[in-house]
């Protein structure tokens, strides 16, 4: 079984984009899995880091974390944009230590924190795992290493490690 | 446009309402974009429109052609997972430009760098 599919996850997520972007139909579903299959073998040619989902459940937890973030930061930003240089904005950089270290988890780390407008990932010192972010409003420095220590890594090390 | 009178009132308002939602959000990130000051801020003004903007036009989008051809059409969706998962690359290309940048200069933003030492200093040391 793992020597047919190497990684189930990339075949499954292949075929649904096979599928969304053509129609269900039996043919298409035959002819998805068959390049699914030939992809997922490829990759496995390259050799990658497998990613080790361990919690399934909390994954649509930290989407919707995501998405209340996403909605509330999009109304936060759009308020400082319009009020412009009235508001007194004060950006600026943090240091946030992590203890994550899974290659899979950084990266979903990096979208989400890129995705969300008001923080941006600037960098990542792999050796002492020391993340700096740049906030467009920051407040308060250790309420953010705080929110992103709780919120989202312990959230990731729980699926992941 | 063939079909829209198809459309049900209800439907064209929300998909009128959420592609307005999505320009406007697009159109505030743009001005962002040109009122911040630095280039720290500025990073962050486009993202309204990669996230809000782009989120509520392609919910508009679904919504608009789930309706018309009575039936799911998710493929938008798509686009949403490619738009969130290259953004990161370029923002981190061009943040750690910059910060290389005022990082040998020492001038810019370099008074507003305490990350710099931060990040490679033994200041702080994490959790214990």
């Amino acid at each position: 079984m793992s020597r047919f599919l190497p990684y189930p996850l990339l075949t499954a997520s292949l075929l649904v984009m096979w599928l969304l972007l053509n129609s269900v139909s039996l043919g298409h579903i035959l002819l998805g899995s068959i390049i699914a299959i030939a992809a997922s073998w490829a990759m496995a040619a390259l050799q990658p880091d497998k990613p080790r989902i361990r919690n399934w459940h909390l994954i649509p937890v930290l989407i919707g974390k995501v998405l209340v973030d996403i909605f509330r930061s999009n109304v936060a930003v759009s308020g400082l944009i319009l009020k412009g240089d009235r508001a007194r904005r004060t950006p600026g950089f943090v240091v946030i230590p992590l203890t994550l270290r899974d290659r899979t988890a950084l990266a979903i780390l990096a979208c989400i924190i890129t995705a969300t407008p008001g923080t941006a990932w600037v960098e990542y010192h792999a050796d002492n795992g020391r993340l700096l972010i740049h906030v467009l409003d920051l407040v308060d420095r250790d309420a953010w290493i705080e929110l992103i220590q709780t919120r989202y890594e312990r959230l990731l090390r729980e699926i992941f490690e | 446009m063939n079909g829209l009178e198809d459309l049900p009132a209800w439907a064209a308002l929300l998909v009128a309402f959420l592609l307005l939602l999505g320009s406007g959000l697009t159109l505030l990130g743009t001005i962002g974009l040109a009122r911040f000051k630095t280039f720290y801020e500025r990073v962050h003004a486009p993202t309204l429109g990669t996230t809000g903007g782009a989120g509520a036009i392609l919910i508009a989008s679904m919504l608009f052609f789930s309706v018309l051809q009575s039936r799911p059409v998710l493929h938008e969706v798509l686009i949403t997972v490619f738009v969130v998962v290259t953004t990161p690359v370029t923002l981190m290309l061009l943040a750690r430009a910059a910060i290389y940048r005022d990082r040998t200069e020492g001038t810019g933003g370099a008074s507003g760098l305490p990350g710099d030492e931060g990040v490679n200093d033994g200041e702080h040391t994490g959790r214990e």
